[in-house]
């Protein structure tokens, strides 16, 4: 039962969860049980072991690793409670179901997180999945919401189908489902077997889904347009961060020595999340849309850490990821202040209007370009180096030749901003929680970016 | 050796599946065979003064008929972890023993809210 | 020989049904071919020493999933499959799927190694009893899968609610 100690964060947070749940039957304040399940947050975060350890024969790992992605859930979590609060587009009937929903989507987060076993993997990945879908389609009363959550279900479900099938491919083989089973088999010479390669395509198409990597993105444009914005802010960050957990550990620590068999898929999937991302984000009016091609084409830089298949690729993700969930937490934070944040005229002569959401815009904007007094450079060229560390300069200059790319379309937003003048006055929400919001994920942004020692895993 | 194995036991259960499909098909069969079959108009014209039939046959269900199905899937879910856990109840140590608990609380949770929320009504 | 027999009748069974289901253009037929398909699965299981299994398959699939799945037939009403408007319209290219995904899976199986089976033989589980093996594995081995499930299941009971349920009357 000691064991038992190492999952104290999962235990905490279920216990909340289910406390909070109760408590909303006779609380109806969305105010007050946000509060709660920050609070919830908070303590698990507080309680995110430094010692690590295996449990339950080896299917739970505790290490750095994990530790490190379940404070940034928490984050996350923390976030997307706070836009919640801010925002009218979370009703405050239906406050409790959301705040369990995210609690229940982070639980299965940490478990993808602790995951040493493609069991625990899976059934993390369902609890996540499971709660996200809902998620998505929480407004009710809106088609595109309906539309968005069905497409994702469909989609998704497809994909845990793909990963389902990867696993009793890799089953069949070491007669386990235990990463460290995998890597003991790979690592005994058992890389020449096609059946592997079946099943690590299997495993790379399925994560290649979940982190919505060209051509596996076609739910994402649709489902974080749909969704209400809080839960795109979400999910753009939270499960794309969990999917880079698992799919580092499965790969780099399971099939690590099998390297040369699987770096080719992975090749293939950087250059066209890269090069798609980008490229389709040029062409997006809607806001929101352009920004989820653009958490696309960031899967592709992030990709490229994974790709290297060294430890320091996988510190060089978990940087990225921490910055990563700063930057894009914001520019949804800053969309949901304004009145149709969706439509590229709400942007319109906003350093006139609202010069400090405008400055943090640019912020966002530039972290997201990678300009290098914002948080982003860091990230970029963390992941870049390690890529390059571990041969891949041509994958790294083609990554860098869509990254200017990627300027021109965050730059005319930019544009946007700072050169015209608005027609009309758009309204912008008073709500102080999500300038709150704003100016902490800024203020994060340019603290990474200035002092980069901060958050550098290693 | 895997593959080679006979449930023999199963062997009544097989026999009287095989009976019982006979049976049905046979009678069916056999009453097609049978029976003898002169239609007229009046003969399929509704039965004495019962009503020319207004409408589809099927209605559409109320969405909520479909949470309590689901609400039966979870339950059902449940018996069947239930079984294994009661059978092998003395090999399973203290984490197991209270594992089923958690399981039950939380389904319990679950239930209560839905009933609370009308769900059930 | 009859081991063979049995399990090449289920095995064309399986497909021959699997196709019905998947073919028949009225909803409630293709549930019932499901059931069918569903209880010969289950045979399926029984040859394969999986008891346990056969009975989940039984009790879980055919009693419980089946009754969802005429429910929604029921709640969307289609009389016919609604002729929509398909992105992909060649055949061709589904075919070419399915002869892909059935080509690595023949690939898989002549080439999957037969593994040490490991402590649980077929007499050493006849002897003991099916059930009890599974329960003594999974509530021992595999209890930190199964806790989760426990919030697998929570989610659509919190999900019924926040999207299915009417507006409550104030």
């Amino acid at each position: 039962m000691s064991e038992l100690r190492l999952l104290t964060p999962e235990i905490v947070l279920t216990v909340c969860m289910l406390g909070i749940f109760l408590s909303g039957l006779a609380i109806r304040s969305k105010g007050m049980l946000g509060l709660m399940t920050i609070a919830a947050a908070g303590v698990t975060a507080y309680l995110v072991p430094s010692a690590s350890g295996t449990a339950f024969e080896g299917m739970f790992v505790a290490d750095a690793y994990s530790s490190f992605f379940k404070l940034l859930f928490m984050l996350t979590l923390f976030l997307a409670v706070l836009l919640a609060i801010g925002s009218r587009t979370i009703r405050e009937e239906y406050a409790t179901e959301y705040y369990c929903l995210l609690m229940l989507a982070s639980i299965g987060m940490m478990f993808m997180a602790s995951a040493n076993d493609l069991i625990i993997l899976y059934v993390g990945l369902e609890l996540m999945s499971l709660s996200v879908y809902v998620l998505t389609g929480f407004q009710r009363e809106s088609r595109w919401s309906n539309e968005a959550a069905m497409k994702y279900l469909l989609l998704g479900t497809f994909a845990t189908a793909i990963l389902l099938f990867g696993i009793a491919m890799v089953y069949v083989l070491t007669g386990s489902t235990s990463i460290a089973a995998v890597a003991l088999y790979v690592m005994t010479g058992g890389n020449t077997d096609p059946v592997l390669g079946i099943a690590l395509l299997a495993i790379i198409i399925a994560f290649g889904f979940k982190i919505a990597a060209v051509p596996f993105h076609m739910w994402a444009p649709d489902a974080y347009q749909g969704a209400p914005t809080p839960v795109t802010a979400f999910m753009s960050v939270g499960p794309k961060a969990a999917a880079f957990a698992a799919f580092g550990r499965v790969l780099v620590e399971g099939f690590g020595a099998a390297w040369a068999e699987w770096a080719p898929a992975v090749t293939i999937l950087v250059v066209l999340t890269v090069a798609g991302g980008n490229l389709l984000a040029l062409r997006q009016d809607n806001v929101k849309r352009m920004f989820a091609y653009s958490s696309v084409a960031h899967a592709g830089y992030m990709l490229l850490g994974v790709l290297a298949g060294t430890i320091a690729g996988m510190q060089a993700v978990m940087t990225y990821l921490a910055i990563y969930a700063f930057m894009n937490m914001g520019v949804f934070t800053v969309m949901l202040m304004l009145e149709n944040g969706e439509e590229r005229s709400a942007y319109a002569g906003l350093a006139k209007r609202q010069p400090l959401l405008a400055g943090a815009m640019l912020i966002f904007l530039f972290s997201l370009t990678g300009i290098p007094p914002a948080g982003g450079f860091v990230g970029k060229l963390q992941v870049f180096l390690a890529a390059v560390d571990a041969g891949q300069t041509v994958l790294v200059v083609v990554a860098v030749i869509f990254s200017v790319v990627s300027a021109f379309y965050y730059l005319r937003l930019v544009g946007t901003m700072f050169m015209r003048e608005s027609e009309d006055s758009v309204s912008c929400s008073a709500s102080k929680t999500l300038l709150f919001a704003v100016i902490l994920t800024a203020f994060f942004v340019l603290l990474l970016g200035i002092f980069p020692s901060l958050v550098l895993v290693g | 050796m895997p593959g080679s194995y006979i449930p023999s036991e199963y062997l009544p259960v097989f026999i009287t599946l095989v009976l019982g499909t006979c049976f049905a098909v046979g009678a069916l069969v056999l009453g097609e065979l049978l029976r003898p079959r002169r239609p007229y108009a009046e003969k399929l014209s509704i039965y004495e003064s019962g009503n020319i039939p207004v409408g589809e046959p099927r209605t559409r269900f109320d969405v909520r008929f479909y949470v309590i199905g689901m609400l039966f899937v979870v339950f059902d879910v449940e018996a069947v972890f239930l079984y294994p856990w009661a059978v092998a109840f003395g090999n399973i140590g203290l984490l197991g023993f209270w594992s089923m608990i958690f399981f039950l609380a939380i389904i319990l949770v679950g239930y209560l809210y839905d009933w609370k929320k009308g769900a059930l009504e | 020989m009859l081991p063979e027999f049995f399990f090449g009748y289920f095995a064309c069974a399986i497909l021959g049904l699997a196709m019905l289901t998947v073919t028949r253009k009225n909803l409630v037929h293709s549930v019932l071919w499901m059931l069918l398909l569903f209880l010969h699965i289950a045979c399926l299981y029984l040859f394969l020493n999986a008891e346990f299994l056969a009975v989940i398959q039984v009790i879980v699939y055919a009693g419980a999933i089946l009754v969802l799945f005429l429910f929604l037939v029921m709640l969307l009403n289609l009389r016919e499959e609604h002729e929509a408007r398909r992105f992909v319209k060649a055949w061709q290219g589904r075919l070419a799927v399915c002869i892909l995904l059935l080509t690595v899976i023949v690939i898989s199986v002549y080439k999957a190694a037969v593994q040490p089976t490991g402590g649980y033989s077929i007499t050493f589980i006849n002897e003991m009893g099916h059930t009890k093996v599974l329960g003594t594995v999974l509530f021992n081995q595999y209890v930190l899968p199964f806790l989760m499930t426990a919030l697998v299941l929570f989610v659509p009971m919190v999900a019924a609610i926040v999207l299915a349920m009417k507006e409550r009357k104030r």
